[in-house]
């Protein structure tokens, strides 16, 4: 029961962020990155969120033209990573105020940070937003 | 758009994203490559901000998808940085370009020690966040006490201890052999008293993987789990921070429920109540509301009510609840709910009788399997292929032929194999089977591998009735004008075998028959045509009186493959060719093939197989193994060698003969009269102190003690041949059924356990599973046919011993063939008793009849509970308890020699509970348990066992309880304990010579090992 991925992918299919949680080769992450990709894009709003792909379950949402892909063991609890994927998004929108694709693409460190202190070993570390974004602060507040 | 200050990292991010295509992208960013290396190479010049930068453009160039093999040093180099915005870069950018063996972690170790041993707590959590992501064995080695240390810190704060959990968690994971955890389960429940809900959190994900390991140790957490989900249920001091929507932590709640998934059984009572309160008001209060996010999360915490429910697996109420739950699930139009409710069905067909409730929805779920999500068809599926048995089989199997026309090319080969699969375990009768099977090569030959065609021709060989009738199906395939060439090979080989049962009808003479193949043959390639130069060879042979016509057509074809280049055609043609010219030598070689030797089903195994390819060890899978083990699983497993396993004339011991002298005092060690066992019994001679006297316990372990026991069993042997032969004609002897595998060893382990095999043949497997609850049980028998043909005069007796209430239901008098019936039996114990129930079981297979005798596992110990006493409440008790018949002591020989850790572990499997400390000398061990029967309730029993480190196999035992009777019962029970030799040793002791010489006539006169061996 563990997250094993976060990506975050355009609707052009370009990685906006991705955060491992075991180890893969370059090309392992090329090519599993390009197939799930591939397949979630490919759905319709009116499918569910979970695709099974090798493995993994990918549980997925899209916000705009942004979508973020957790890939989990089998028997983790998809309801709870859907919206722990929500979560991030809100944290993200408290920080950024409306955070949109452009934001995560040019604050890509905070965006990992803010990752960092939720997800730590593909288990859940944090849900407080505000527990969450307190060492990003002590950064924008460093010389 | 700038980035704190980092410039040039938002203008090459922009450059990249300007790029027009592919090309452009690499030569930018080959560009900004070369750029950052020479900077690294002159790393005197870099201020620590350039490094900083370059290393999240390193990070960026690597998330694109480039290989990054350089400036790993000056990555790591940053964790060393005083001012936190470096450092805290170097941490994360190491933890994403760097695994776990990478050389340049180890240069970091010392620094991530100070940061973890400092005083500066946003350094901690730097480190330990890098090691719980990606540290090694090293840092396990140098830093896990340290972190240890940290998590149970009353002076670190919350956001310190976090992260310490999941370091740990990670640490012991992928060091579980240097991460030392044996007393942590006082720590881990101490850390579950946390109030702050951060630190639960991870403090949770750590129990989880701890327990996943090793329940037993963790019971004590159970209570506190149960506290901490009836805070967040009723939203008790839970802060506005970890409220989500409303819920109080969803995310909390599902782990602390998942955690519970991980023990068997929750005993407590009042822990017990105080839960499934919890799950009741979850399953009845959560409501569908309009914000898809709080609607979301509520489900998410009721999908995990629900496994907890089902893992479980106690309140019929409940349970009942639930499947009305997830009927309404699979029904709704929302399809995250509609895929979780058909997924959660299907982990709800582990549970016994839970089967015919979900049949109920059978017809839901069949319109699932036309969705156009294909997540949800295959949920569907999976849901189905759970489901699908004798009863449903044909439904099942007919709506996944048809939608194997319109599935998608992704999902054909997986469903070609389950129809196969189900076709074949479920076939009502064997017509259909082959009806199924053509079927599916009709329609998706190319996903139907080999094994499904071979499969059918065996059934058909081995199945007179069906020969004719495959021959005629497979002539009606051949008739259609365009199909699959697998199709060709399984009709070409079926009519080359049994056309000629066809002779009579119409059209399908042997020159019609072969004319309709050979018009097959310019379509296929060359393996096909090997197949039907056989045919053609086969026909030859059957066509009596020879029709020379016939002949020299054949004949034409194979000169012309004479020459053919495939050498495998080649030399068909030429061999059938000069054999066909001999006449009547003809007739032997090309007979009909013989019957197939019964064997496992490949594609049974290919699927157990596929099923446990994955390692990670969910609670899920684990219910689903204890299953498996119940279920029909026909194994590879070699019967043991001819001299050793319990023949089909074995003897048991039944309870009326347990006052007999040679039946003695031996109980559970009284073998199921199996040879094997008897050469241990002789190593063991003070097992027989009861029975012979005080002589033989002077005397050594000697041929007289040996001769003795040959003697009984022999005449046991002896008397139990003319039984047979009383019952059944002569001839019926010689195909005696061998067992599989050592039975009074499955015996012995379901003693242990409570699901396993209790016996199998090549025929049959009878499983158990059992539950317990105070002096009730349920058991139930899975007899499982492991044949193509049924299973007749099926016939179960309980020889039941007066303690014991034993009532089992209806078992049928046919069972189907590979089909598996499931009969539960209940028991009531009236009184403490060693003695022990048989199951008599008969059964008649083609002509032979197979009857054996074997001990059901409703022994003494299941009538046992773990009980925990204070030192006070036992001491009073013992004192309370004087003398006989109370407490009754003896000085116990010939005990095997044991560690006291050996003997601790050996009543704790038995359950016993084990009071260390409480006696003061170390070399004793007092125990207690509470037994459960209708004349004496529930009863706490003390146990204390004295031990003398000079002498190990002697010891003094005492044994107290309020019943006479059950003092003495136990008082024997545990003695057997201690004085048998495990029956799990890995090779039976060499059988005594007189006893081989009577054995052999009885056991190989079929051999089934030969003809197993055979076979393999």
């Amino acid at each position: 029961m563990a997250i094993r991925f976060v990506l975050m992918v355009n609707k052009q299919g370009q990685t906006r962020l991705a955060q491992y949680y075991e180890y893969l080769t370059l090309e392992e992450r090329r090519a599993l990155e390009g197939e799930i990709v591939r397949k979630c894009l490919a759905r319709t709003e009116q499918q569910c969120s979970f695709v099974e792909h090798r493995n993994y379950k990918i549980v997925y949402r899209r916000y705009a033209s942004l979508f973020f892909l957790v890939g989990v063991d089998n028997d983790e609890n998809e309801l709870a990573i859907l919206e722990f994927i929500h979560l991030l998004v809100e944290t993200m929108d408290r920080h950024f105020g409306n955070v949109c694709e452009l934001d995560i693409m040019f604050h890509l460190e905070k965006a990992h940070f803010m990752l960092e202190e939720m997800v730590m070993n593909g288990c859940i570390v944090e849900t407080s937003k505000s527990n969450i974004l307190a060492p990003i602060q002590l950064i924008d507040k460093a010389p | 758009m700038a980035l704190s200050g980092m410039r040039g990292l938002s203008v090459f991010i922009s450059d990249v994203r300007n790029c027009q295509n592919k090309e452009q992208e690499r030569l930018r960013v080959d560009k900004e490559l070369g750029n950052i290396r020479t900077k690294f190479k002159n790393e005197k010049g870099l201020s620590p901000y350039e490094k900083k930068k370059y290393v999240w453009k390193m990070l960026y160039i690597y998330m694109l998808g480039y290989d990054v093999d350089f400036g790993h040093m000056e990555t790591v180099s940053l964790i060393s940085a005083p001012k936190y915005p470096e450092k805290q870069v170097g941490y994360i950018v190491t933890s994403c370009l760097l695994n776990e063996n990478h050389d340049f972690l180890r240069l970091a170790i010392n620094t991530v020690r100070n940061d973890i041993v400092g005083r500066n707590e946003t350094f901690q959590c730097l480190a330990l966040t890098m090691i719980g992501n990606i540290g090694g064995r090293e840092f396990a080695e140098s830093l896990a006490p340290d972190v240890q240390r940290l998590l149970m810190s009353s002076s670190c704060r919350p956001l310190v201890r976090k992260k310490a959990a999941l370091c740990l968690l990670r640490l012991y994971r992928k060091n579980p052999d240097v991460v030392n955890v044996d007393g942590w389960s006082d720590q881990m429940a101490q850390l579950l008293d946390e109030r702050d809900l951060g630190v639960l959190t991870s403090a949770m994900s750590l129990l989880v993987a701890l327990v996943s390991n090793n329940h037993d140790a963790y019971w004590s957490c159970i209570p506190k789990c149960t506290r901490i989900l009836e805070r967040l249920a009723r939203n008790q001091d839970v802060p506005q921070e970890y409220t989500y929507y409303g819920i109080p932590s969803p995310w909390l709640q599902v782990k602390t429920m998942r955690a519970l998934q991980y023990f068997p059984a929750i005993e407590d009572p009042n822990t017990r109540r105080s839960l499934f309160e919890v799950l009741q008001r979850i399953l009845m209060g959560t409501d569908v509301v309009k914000n898809v996010n709080k609607n979301n999360a509520s489900h998410a915490v009721l999908f995990e009510a629900l496994a907890l429910v089902m893992h479980l697996d106690a309140e019929k109420e409940m349970m009942s609840q639930c499947v009305a739950l997830l009927g309404k699930f699979i029904a709704v139009r929302e399809p995250n709910i509609r895929y979780l409710g058909l997924e959660n069905m299907a982990r709800m067909l582990m549970v016994t009788d839970m089967q015919d409730i979900i049949k109920r929805h059978q017809a839901q779920i069949i319109t699932s399997l036309k969705d156009p999500d294909i997540s949800i068809r295959r949920r569907a599926l999976d849901l189905l292929y759970g489901m699908c048995d004798v009863s449903n089989a044909k439904d099942i199997v007919e709506e996944l032929l048809q939608y194997l026309s319109t599935s998608d090319f992704a999902m054909r080969e997986e469903l070609s194999l389950k129809v196969a699969i189900l076709a074949e375990k479920f076939a009502p009768d064997l017509s259909w089977y082959v009806d199924v099977i053509l079927q599916l090569i009709d329609k998706a030959g190319d996903f139907v591998s080999d094994d499904i065609w071979f499969r059918v021709v065996q059934f058909v060989t081995n199945n007179e009735d069906l020969q004719p009738y495959a021959a005629l199906k497979a002539k009606e395939y051949l008739d259609k004008p365009a199909i699959h060439e697998t199709m060709v090979k399984v009709s070409a080989y079926l009519l080359g075998e049994f056309g000629h049962l066809l002779a009579r009808r119409p059209g399908c003479s042997a020159k019609e028959l072969f004319s309709l193949i050979h018009d097959k043959l310019p379509t296929v390639s060359p393996p096909a045509i090997s197949i039907l130069l056989s045919s053609y060879a086969k026909i030859l042979m059957h066509t009596q009186p020879p029709d020379p016509e016939l002949q020299n057509q054949i004949w034409a074809v194979f000169r012309k493959y004479e020459s053919c280049i495939d050498a495998e055609i080649q030399q068909r043609a030429i061999e059938y060719l000069a054999l066909s010219r001999k006449g009547a030598a003809l007739m032997d070689i090309l007979a009909e093939m013989p019957k197939f030797p019964e064997r496992q089903s490949s594609l049974i195994k290919k699927a157990e197989d596929a099923e446990t390819d994955t390692a990670e060890k969910s609670a899920i899978k684990l219910r689903a193994q204890q299953q498996t083990s119940n279920a029909l699983v026909v194994t590879d497993q070699q019967p043991l060698n001819g001299t050793s396993p319990v023949g089909p004339l074995s003897i048991v011991k039944v309870p009326s003969m347990s006052s007999d002298m040679d039946a003695g005092d031996h109980g559970l060690t009284q073998s199921n009269g199996s040879l094997s066992e008897m050469g241990q019994h002789a190593t063991t001679p003070d097992l027989l102190g009861d029975l012979l006297g005080p002589v033989a316990i002077e005397a050594p372990p000697s041929a007289s003690v040996q001769s003795e026991q040959n003697f009984v069993s022999d005449q046991e042997v002896s008397s139990s041949v003319v039984d047979v032969l009383a019952l059944a004609p002569a001839e019926e002897l010689t195909s005696a059924v061998q067992p599989i595998g050592n039975i009074a060893e499955r015996f012995q382990n379901l003693c242990l356990k409570d699901s396993g095999v209790l016996y199998e043949d090549p025929y049959i497997q009878i499983g158990i599973k059992a539950e317990w609850r105070m002096h009730h049980g349920r058991l139930i028998l899975f007899l499982g046919n492991k044949n193509t043909s049924p299973l007749v005069s099926v016939l179960a007796l309980i020889l039941s011993p007066a303690h014991l209430k034993m009532e089992l239901s209806l078992v049928p008098e046919i069972i189907p063939p590979r089909a598996q019936v499931q009969c539960p039996l209940e028991v009531v114990n009236i009184r403490p008793s060693r003695d022990v129930a048989v199951l008599d079981f008969s059964y008649k297979f083609a002509t032979s009849l197979v009857n054996v005798k074997l001990r059901l596992p409703a022994v003494l110990n299941k009538f046992l509970q773990p009980a925990s006493v204070s030192m006070e409440e036992f001491f009073n008790q013992w004192r309370s308890l004087s003398g006989p018949p109370l407490k009754l002591q003896e000085v116990v020989r010939g005990v095997r020699p044991m560690t006291l850790l050996e003997m601790a572990n050996l009543f704790t499997n038995y359950r016993l509970t084990v009071l260390p400390g409480l006696d003061p000398n170390p070399n004793n061990l007092a125990a207690c348990t509470t037994f459960c029967s209708e004349s004496t309730r529930a009863m706490l029993c003390l146990v204390r066992i004295e031990t003398d480190p000079a002498d190990r196999s002697q010891l003094r035992m005492t044994i107290a309880s309020g019943d006479p009777m059950l003092t003495f019962e136990l008082k024997e029970f545990i003695k057997e304990l201690l004085v048998a030799i495990l029956m799990t040793s890995p090779a039976p002791a060499p059988t005594p010579p007189p006893a081989t010489e009577l054995a052999i006539p009885a056991a190989a006169s079929t051999d089934p090992g030969a003809m197993l061996a055979g076979l393999l």
